[in-house]
């Protein structure tokens, strides 16, 4: 099904399933530990031994030699895949640091070995045996010192990512009003909880691997680039994922190992990340600089901005654009993003949950609530009055498909109770605590792309849809059921939903926010061709039928959808080229009330409240979760993440859960989130869009201001911890 | 295994031991490993029997093997999950004589004649224990890796809560806890959800508990 | 984890005996530190001998009035006997301040005295380290050091002790049984218990090879107001950045220590007839001589900080 057009009426604004609060189809799996993750799977292939990863102990340089015979000689040991003994692996364009083999070491644990023994405890021991040495190199590990020689990033369509519109320099020289700022945000770790794990297994040339994986078809790809072998030949299976954020789009050691170490023993070899390895093995959002200056007239309108962003990544691949956002807002004449990227030698830096949005709300954000606070005016109200109309401010060339930000802060400020926010900062006090609120708004791109499903009619009055979508705590599972039986008439019940299979239908897989209007769409297009498919069978015109209750009617035929017996469908949805026209956006007002110790400087949030505009809900219940669990990511990424690098050595040094402290259940209170009940046409039939990164974007820059209105002090450097305040806190007895 | 012949020791081949690398050097050795070399015995093994989930069970192990990984590799009981194998997550919470520990960090071994309960002794898909309809009710879970461990912690919290023991949450250490919103929150910290689930956690087990959160 | 043999022993002496006579031995109670590091291969011991069979779980009234806490008290079981909660309060608190429900309930009282640093170069084995390894130097030091020691730390190591409930227990000058494996036992004031590393910071106590602690007893209760506060980046199951133990009288006397800056729980006893005067003055004497880190300088402000918060606390009630 192509979707050539922006949505009219259809069937889903009807709908019965699609769009009413729906527990998760998998929740009584999940609840009771019979969900099976990667490394879990023990019956699907017999004899599995155990891989244990070995990581290097450089940052960069080279490996001189490994002596390995003790360990190979050590009980149980099967085998030992090692880097010297392996020539490098294919490296697949999605990883920009090197997966493994060959002397040459790019970053702090990159695996250089994977023993394979009998059990877990033997590998883990010889794996401690492995002796190896090193020649260390030089690095660059300090991203502040490589900021004035960094070149500008390549930008997604390969031209330098800058962009002026009008004239910045002279606009803002001229403007009454000025801002001029610079924020940090550190490096963050997605830290889910399921390791990187996977079972391999190898039949004759062709290669199965169950694993944790968010993207499907691009890992196939990426394994047979890794392997160089036919993709034909190389079966995925991802049914649960315990966690991605991004960790997982892509293939990491412990796939390459599996397989290279399932080869070597001849056996099937089941590897997962160990959870130190993880920060420095792994992906990370790297750390950025931003400048943004902004300068406004005395009644608070815009007249010029400028967001500037500087960020690092291995081998100069393009890092974290903090200022992906910044067309989008604020409609100002004079406008002038840039992106820089320094090569930097620490661990590979890719996707996290909203890349580039969500540090960039960050400093964004906070740089409005500064503006406001100069301007004497109402942060909400300066927003308000800044609004782009229909065109996009620094995409003059695109419209806003639907976009309803104002009416998430005015609702939100109603329902947050903002107006008992005192203007000037430091005046709420309860004993030893200072209270403050914070505001800021949100975006991120709603994109949708080409997905496939089949669904089949197995015979017995059950819908089975199989897809290689993924779910990674997303609701995938169950926004799937509740499209295949809203659009083939039948309960919810009868329908189930195989995930994560690489034999099955190449989705959009979960990422970018994608997910869920990309997959329910092509879900959709399966449905619509299986309607065609039944009508020819049973004589009449699927597409003008109805199909409701188990029973199809034309006119004053009806029939059952039983009659059709055992019939299948495929097909998929792919987006016409009007979608260049239109800038598809998810918008959210977010509202944080914090309260900050007056004499240790602690931070501790008591209300948050997201206000989110994101088009037609599937399912109200996951997409809470989707943003409120995004808002927790938020909250950590503005008071406590942060990856401390090591610039001597070049590594994250915290890097385990007891040093990189993500939120507890004591860091967050009650959330709130109301979605608007707003519809986009433009993003596919279902009319409706991602929310799970639109969560991430906006409320740290809230906490940030709430800290600002209870304190009085300006942070501009992440995680807002209290030793970056404590000397400016009021002074104690 | 062989190395790969361009690799081999051929330059430079001078260890540093110790402090390698403090800006004096430009090399460094790897996991640092004892002198001496060990014989290839067969590790040292121990037979240890327990009930887990009502049901007697006998194994011999190697010492080493924790109880986290006599479930999940012997036992082939995999709801409960390892999440950091070190003590910092939670997700592999089970109950053990009637309170909650980490099963990551202890050893198999220790655990002689105990009486373990892990989530899927608490309930089945067809049969859900009360805490795991709630958890469903309130959507307290996303991905589902530290769900088990939440729910084992959850109901052995409440049980603990029942039975007087103290919490940070406490203004008046001396006085009986109660399951209120800021005491569920703070006992339940030992269990990470990073996909942050928290807000309907603690929702759903304040329901369970007669609260609100 | 390097392979070992296990047993079980039946008395406080056969476990110190078995330990002392057996190279490369240990005593296993909780192990919820001692497994960690065991799977670093921080710890390296060829056999463990576990100790939860010695009775040493109770918690009894000592013929002075103080209590007598045995060395297998789990942390959850002693932060909920009511004497503990209603006399010592500072030490309960401590206790419920530290890690989380799960390790409390196996983390034991002789363990958590003997808790490792948590200073991350300690637990990397790749780095150089000489609490880990003597004389292969400290990263820590001019690395990230921002969890470290400000006082009591040498040109070796800037490790801290990262407990809770021992720093309640040095305010409360309790006293650390033990038993050696000839069978002798002694008494260790807890101020003498821990060791600043100096020229050997392997050594984390003055605890011999094979010497078992069976019991710390508390004396008589203070008379005060008991406080414990924990200075965390999050709310909760993380390690202090600072904590305050204290113990203050109506007159604004009393007792301080604190948690998260040294290598042992740090009281000076010669500056707490300054409490009266509030916290600066107090702070000013326990942390002269400080030698903070570039990362880690903040944490003196945050301890003054922090006791004059408790001060004011108390002083408002």
């Amino acid at each position: 099904m192509e979707f050539n057009a922006p949505a009219g009426p259809n069937l889903f604004d009807k709908a019965r399933i699609v769009g009413k609060p729906t527990p998760r189809i998998e929740g009584p799996l999940k609840t009771t530990g019979t969900a099976p993750y990667a490394y879990e799977r023990h019956d699907v292939v017999p004899d599995q031994a155990y891989g244990y990863i070995v990581g290097s102990a450089i940052a960069k340089g080279r490996i001189l030699s490994m002596d390995s015979a003790q360990a190979q000689a050590a009980p149980g040991v099967l085998g030992i895949v090692t880097a010297l003994g392996t020539p490098p692996v294919g490296k697949p364009a999605t990883n920009n640091a090197p997966l493994f083999g060959g002397p040459d070491v790019a970053h702090y644990h990159q695996a250089i070995a994977c023993v394979v023994a009998e059990t877990f405890e033997q590998a883990r021991a010889a794996a401690g045996l492995i002796r190896t040495r090193y020649e260390r190199a030089g690095g660059r590990h300090d991203l502040e010192a490589l900021v004035p020689g960094a070149p500008l990033a390549k930008g997604r369509d390969g031209r330098p990512d800058q962009r002026a519109i009008g004239d910045f320099a002279a606009a803002f020289a001229a403007a009454p009003v000025k801002l001029d700022a610079t924020y940090h945000t550190s490096d963050e770790s997605h830290a889910m909880m399921e390791p990187h794990a996977t079972i391999a297994a190898w039949q004759g040339d062709r290669l199965t691997l169950w694993t944790s994986n968010q993207m499907i078809a691009w890992s196939k790809a990426a394994m047979a680039e890794v392997l160089a072998m036919d993709p034909a030949k190389i079966r995925l299976d991802s049914p649960y994922v315990g966690g991605g954020f991004g960790g997982k789009l892509f293939v990491r050691a412990d796939a390459v190992l599996a397989a290279l170490a399932a080869r070597k023993v001849g056996r099937p070899v089941k590897v997962a990340l160990q959870r130190p390895l993880m920060p420095n093995n792994t992906t990370h959002r790297p750390a950025t600089i931003q400048r943004i200056r902004i300068g406004a007239e005395k009644d608070g309108r815009i007249v010029a901005i400028a967001h500037e962003n500087w960020s690092g990544n291995i081998g100069g691949e393009d890092g974290e654009n903090g200022s992906a956002q910044t067309a989008r807002m604020y409609a100002a004449p004079n406008r002038l993003t840039a992106n820089y990227t320094a090569q930097i030698d620490l661990p590979e830096g890719n996707a996290m949950r909203a890349p580039g949005e969500a540090p960039g709300h960050l400093a964004l954000e906070v740089a409005i609530d500064e503006l406001a606070d100069r301007l004497g005016i109402d942060p909400i109200a300066l927003r308000i009055l800044n609004e782009p109309q229909s065109q996009v401010p620094g995409m003059p060339e695109r419209r806003f498909s639907d976009r309803n930000l104002v009416r998430c802060l005015r609702e939100g400020a109603d329902r947050f109770d903002w107006a008992r926010r005192q203007a000037r900062p430091g005046q709420m006090r309860e004993r030893q605590w200072l209270i403050g609120m914070g505001v800021a708004a949100g975006y991120r791109g709603g994109p949708a792309t080409r997905s496939a499903a089949r669904v089949r009619l197995d015979g017995k009055g059950g819908l089975v849809v199989e897809t290689d979508m993924t779910d990674i705590g997303t609701g995938s599972y169950t926004i799937i059921a509740q499209t295949a039986a809203e659009t083939m008439g039948v309960p919810l019940a009868a329908v189930s939903v195989v995930l994560g299979d690489s034999d099955h239908p190449v989705s959009s897989g979960s990422g970018g926010q994608w997910g869920a209007a990309s997959a329910t769409a092509g879900v959709y297009a399966a449905c619509v061709s299986l309607r065609r498919k039944i009508g020819e069978r049973l004589g009449f015109d699927g597409d003008a039928a109805t199909f409701a209750d188990g029973r199809i009617a034309l006119g004053k035929r009806t029939l059952s959808l039983g009659d059709a017996g055992i019939l299948s469908a495929e097909d998929s949805i792919s987006f016409g080229p009007f979608k260049r026209e239109y800038d598809v956006g998810t918008y959210a007002g977010h509202f944080a009330e914090v309260a900050v110790h007056a004499y240790t400087g602690e931070t501790r949030i008591r209300r948050m409240l997201a206000v989110c505009d994101a088009g037609r809900i599937l399912n109200p219940l996951s997409a809470r979760s989707q943003v409120i669990g995004a808002m927790v990511m938020a909250a950590g990424a503005a008071l406590m993440e942060e990856l401390a690098v090591d610039k001597r050595f070049g590594f994250f040094v915290n890097h385990d859960l007891a040093g990189y402290e993500v939120p507890v259940h004591a860091d967050i209170p009650h959330q709130e989130c109301i979605f608007l009940d707003t519809l986009d046409p433009v993003i596919s039939p279902l009319k409706a869009k991602g929310v799970g990164e639109l969560g991430i974007c906006g409320p740290g820059a809230a906490i940030a201001n709430a800290v600002y209105n209870a304190t009085g002090i300006r942070v501009r450097d992440y995680p807002l911890t209290l030793d970056k305040y404590l000397d400016r806190l009021p002074a104690v007895g | 295994m062989r190395d790969h012949p361009d690799y081999s020791l051929s330059r430079r081949d001078i260890l540093v031991s110790g402090a390698a690398g403090i800006a004096a050097t430009s090399m460094t050795e790897g996991a640092a490993v004892a002198g001496t070399s060990r014989p290839p015995d067969a590790p040292p093994a121990a037979a240890v029997a327990f009930k887990v989930n009502g049901k007697a069970r006998k194994l011999s192990l190697d010492t080493r093997t924790t109880l986290l990984d006599a479930l999940r590799e012997h036992l082939k009981l995999t709801g409960t999950k390892k999440g950091c194998d070190h003590g910092q997550c939670g997700a592999c919470t089970v109950i053990v004589n009637g309170q909650r520990i980490n099963s990551c960090l202890s050893l198999a071994v220790q655990h002689e004649g105990d009486a373990i309960v892990t989530i899927e002794g608490l309930g089945t898909p067809d049969k859900l224990h009360p805490m795991q309809a709630a958890f469903i009710r309130h959507d307290g879970y996303q991905c589902g890796y530290c769900t088990p461990g939440q729910i084992c912690s959850a109901v052995a919290m409440l049980d603990e809560i029942a039975r007087g023991v103290p919490s940070h949450a406490q203004v008046d250490i001396t006085a009986n806890p109660e399951a209120t919103s800021g005491e569920i929150r703070e006992r339940m910290s030992g269990n990470l959800c990073r996909c942050g689930a928290y807000s309907n956690i603690a929702e759903a087990v304040a329901e369970i508990a007669g609260s609100r959160a | 984890m390097r392979a070992f043999t296990y047993e079980r022993a039946k008395t406080p002496a056969q476990a110190a005996a078995a330990v002392a006579g057996t190279q490369g031995a240990k005593f296993l109670a909780g192990g919820t530190n001692l497994l960690d590091l065991m799977k670093l291969e921080i710890e390296t011991p060829t056999h463990l001998v576990d100790v939860q069979d010695l009775g040493l779980d109770r918690i009894e009234r000592g013929t002075d009035g103080g209590l007598r806490i045995g060395a297998l008290v789990t942390n959850s079981a002693l932060a909920t006997d009511a004497r503990v909660r209603r006399d010592y309060g500072v030490l309960a608190r401590a206790i419920v301040a530290g890690a989380s429900g799960q390790l409390r309930n196996k983390a034991t009282t002789a363990g958590n005295l003997l808790q490792r640093t948590r200073c991350p170069y300690f637990y990397d084995t790749n780095q150089p380290c000489n609490k880990r390894r003597a004389g292969s130097g400290c990263a820590a030091i001019g690395g990230f050091s921002r969890q470290l020691g400000v006082i009591g730390t040498s040109d070796q190591c800037i490790a801290t002790y990262p407990g809770d409930m021992a720093v309640a227990m040095r305010v409360l000058d309790a006293t650390v049984e033990t038993v050696k494996a000839d069978g002798t036992t002694r008494t260790i004031p807890i101020a003498d218990f821990h060791r600043l590393p100096g020229d050997d910071p392997q050594r984390d106590t003055n605890i011999e090879r094979g010497e078992l602690i069976t019991a710390v007893t508390l004396p008589p209760p203070l008379e005060g107001v008991h406080v414990y506060r924990k200075v965390r980046d999050r709310a909760s199951y993380a390690f202090a950045l600072v904590s305050v133990a204290a113990v203050i009288h109506k007159d604004g006397a009393g007792r301080v220590a604190f948690g998260g800056v040294a290598p042992k729980p740090w009281r000076v006893e010669a500056a707490e007839p300054a409490l009266r005067e509030g916290a600066k003055p107090v702070a000013a004497q326990m942390f002269a001589g400080a030698t903070p880190r570039h990362d880690n300088r903040f944490k003196i402000l945050l301890a003054e900080r922090a006791l004059a918060s408790v001060l004011a606390e108390i002083k408002e009630g």
